[in-house]
């Protein structure tokens, strides 16, 4: 049995061959460029009016979002200098594993959080959309650091989206620059305040 | 029997548990074996050149140190050497000692953040990565002493640094001195008798010494292929020509001489930061220089041993605020140029070390 | 100490193999004419004296009229760097040949400063944009882009 495993067997190099592709991304990248140029409102929880200064969640409610609270996983996503200080909060002077969420998923499909974390650039917005769009229901964003919130240093670049909510929704902004492990751990706990409040018949918190 | 097979091309997305970094890879693989990488790069271009020049000399000190994410003090250094030599200015002697104490300190730090991912891209998932943040972080709150910020530090300014060493610095700097040998001896120890670190990085990803020269690598790669070259030696600045210390030389030029050629630095740094510890004089940290100072129309290209390699500035100057032109000339980049001649022809699971050990830092790639 | 060559030596010595081609020498920076640049540096990398081997980095900078590209060259062997530069005078579509033959380090190079300045690299094999995607309009780094 015989297999062809000669590596310089090839005719032409692997760049000659993906121009297209190359182009056809480019194009994508394009038209979001000149679509997203309006922030996406922050997903507010509904309250109705008889209910308006106390928040009272039934007893299932309360135990769900417990649970969910409790144990958010987040997405691996660190883009730059953010990302040093997402470790660095999951390492073990500022252990994230007390909250259950030592567990980086690497795949979308298992997470609940995504932690935006470094400066976002129009070549990496639709890997953004598309992974958010992976994540399944519920989800929330935190948007870390001010490269993520609003553009941050780079604000008038020619390449960088002037904050990650012109792509998706966020639900916390932690600032800083990079904001140290205990402020991300800030954000992370008036998450799950914000979690804690969330009904089961209502919008949901993190989607659209 | 024959079983006809075809290659197939796959991509190693710009998210991946294992990319340090935004990077991304089309690899052609037939069965295992990669035929063909294309490297595609820019998902962190964030225009640091373009924004340079319309920012003063001073402010550009901030975004010079997010291009490196890791080391961020020695690229402060390289960015205010490169100003003064292009403006003429002069640096206190206590000035250029606290940019070597910083410096080595920082190069300590990107060092020990390098060999733990390498270490958990071979699958110690975890283990090694939170002793080395472990000692990271001891070092990085020397760091908020000395200017407030951990990471991203712009503790250096043209004609010095910004503000002298606080008087607890130096009983915990001497503390640090004291412990970190022992926890080198705990890594040595742990890892350079580990088998499955020798069958899996021995002998993998070989790049010659003749390679390395014409791809222009330097660095820990260009070092660890046996080439006796480090811009501290060959054209030293600060006090580095008064200090006694080894190049440490690699033999093969694999992925394993790589990684052991960075654990050999951090000694050696260890033995820079003893001898700065005795000689380290007294006197005013930056001299008199004016916020928005006008350096004379001209040009100059002045570079530093960063911990990813020779990290250069090329400066342009038209006698005003801010420079003309402010070119990068950036290790990691330049590093990547042999990526796919090192990777064709192994496995993919060989990816990953190869791509680890080259240490590339993708801040500084795109910038 | 790495020892900036002086231009005049080297201009004496190259213009025995080039009557024209090397433009001017200016304390250690080299001018050569554009077309010229190709034969020149692949004399500086093979002769024995100089053996530049190493290239360090080039450098692309927009002065309004014309374009100048800087190649700071190093040899590892005699510890000592050169610098070269060169103009393309005008806008519209400025090229010069690719220098990968001589050194491949100038592969990422090149394109970095095809996608950001505009200037073509006749023989690169793989001229395609690097930091911006394909499709970006316009050269970021150049005088009248206006960002944003």
């Amino acid at each position: 049995m015989e297999l062809n495993m000669n590596p310089t067997n090839n005719i032409l190099p692997l760049h000659d061959t993906t121009w297209a592709f190359d182009k056809e991304e480019g194009s994508v990248i394009n038209l979001m460029k000149s679509t997203h140029t309006e922030q996406i409102a922050e997903p507010i929880i509904e309250v109705p009016e008889d209910l308006n200064r106390n928040v009272l969640v039934s007893s299932v409610d309360a135990l769900l979002n417990w649970s969910r609270k409790s144990t958010v996983w987040p997405l691996s996503f660190g883009l730059a200098c953010c990302a040093f200080e997402m470790m660095a909060s999951a390492m073990s002077r500022f252990d994230i594993a007390r909250f259950g969420m030592e567990v980086f998923r690497a795949t979308p499909r298992q997470a609940d959080l995504m932690i935006v974390a470094g400066t976002v650039t129009w070549k990496m917005a639709p890997a953004i959309t598309r992974l958010y769009e992976q994540m399944p229901e519920p989800k929330w964003v935190i948007s870390m650091g001010a490269c993520a919130t609003c553009g941050g240093p780079y604000y008038s670049s020619y390449s960088v989206v002037p904050g990650v909510n012109h792509l998706v929704p966020v639900d916390v902004y932690v600032p800083g620059c990079p904001p140290r492990p205990d402020a991300l751990l800030y954000g992370i706990m008036q998450l799950h305040e914000k979690i804690r409040r969330y009904r089961l018949l209502s919008q949901p918190a993190g989607g659209k | 029997m024959n079983i006809r097979t075809e290659p197939i091309t796959i991509n190693l997305g710009p998210q991946h548990p294992s990319t340090h970094g935004v990077f991304r890879l089309r690899v052609t693989l037939d069965g295992e074996v990669i035929v063909d990488v294309e490297p595609i790069f820019g998902y962190l271009h964030r225009g640091t050149e373009k924004l340079a020049e319309e920012r003063s000399y001073t402010q550009i000190v901030t975004l010079t140190d997010r291009m490196d994410y890791v080391s961020s003090m020695l690229n402060n250094q390289a960015y205010v050497i490169a100003v003064e030599k292009l403006a003429g200015l002069d640096v206190p002697d206590r000035g250029k000692f606290l940019r070597v104490i910083a410096g080595e300190l920082q190069r300590i730090v990107s060092h020990l953040v390098a060999t733990g991912f390498f270490l958990q891209d071979l699958g110690a998932f975890g283990t090694p990565l939170m002793y080395c943040f472990r000692e990271r972080e001891k070092i990085l709150e020397l760091f908020e002493m000395l200017c407030g910020a951990r990471v991203t530090v712009s503790y250096m300014r043209p004609g010095g640094v910004f503000q002298d060493a606080p008087d607890d610095f130096w009983p915990s700097f001497r503390a640090i001195l004291d412990s970190l040998p022992y926890f080198m001896d705990e890594i040595e120890r742990l890892l350079e008798e580990n088998e499955i670190l020798l069958i899996r990085t021995k002998g993998i990803g070989i790049l010659t010494p003749q390679s390395a020269i014409d791809n222009a690598t330097s660095g820990p790669v260009l070092r660890a292929s046996g080439i006796p070259w480090d811009l501290r030696k060959s054209n030293p600045y600060d006090v580095y020509g008064d200090l006694n210390f080894d190049i440490p030389i690699g033999t093969n030029g694999d992925s394993y001489d790589r990684f052991l050629v960075r654990i050999l630095e951090i000694r050696e740094s260890l033995r820079i930061l003893e001898q700065c510890w005795t000689l380290i004089p007294s006197g005013p940290v930056r001299s008199k220089v004016p916020y928005f100072f006008r350096p004379p129309v001209g040009d100059c290209y002045a570079s530093i041993e960063s911990s990813k390699g020779e990290l250069g500035f090329y400066l342009v100057s038209d006698g005003g605020i801010s420079p003309y032109r402010c070119k990068v000339r950036s290790p990691s980049l330049i590093n990547l140029t042999p990526l796919r001649e090192m990777l064709l022809g192994w496995k993919i699971a060989d990816l990953m070390v190869i791509f680890g050990s080259l240490d590339v830092n993708m801040g500084e790639v795109d910038r | 100490m790495t020892i900036a060559l002086k231009a005049s030596d080297v201009a004496k010595a190259l213009r025995g193999f080039f009557t024209d081609g090397i433009l001017r020498d200016n304390l250690d920076e080299l001018w050569i004419d554009s077309n010229y640049l190709f034969d020149l540096c692949k004399l500086l990398k093979e002769n024995n004296e100089f053996y530049l081997n190493y290239l360090v980095a080039i450098t692309g900078v927009d002065y309004i009229d014309r374009f100048q590209l800087i190649y700071h060259l190093k040899s590892l062997q005699h510890n000592h760097s050169l610098v070269i530069k060169t103009e393309l005078i005008g806008r519209d579509s400025p090229s010069i040949s690719s220098v990968m033959n001589i050194w491949p380090a100038a592969d990422l190079q090149e394109r970095e400063i095809w996608d950001l300045m505009g200037i073509h690299f006749a023989g690169h094999p793989n001229l395609k944009r690097i930091m911006t995607w394909e499709g970006f309009e316009g050269h970021p780094l150049r005088r009248d882009h206006l960002g944003g």
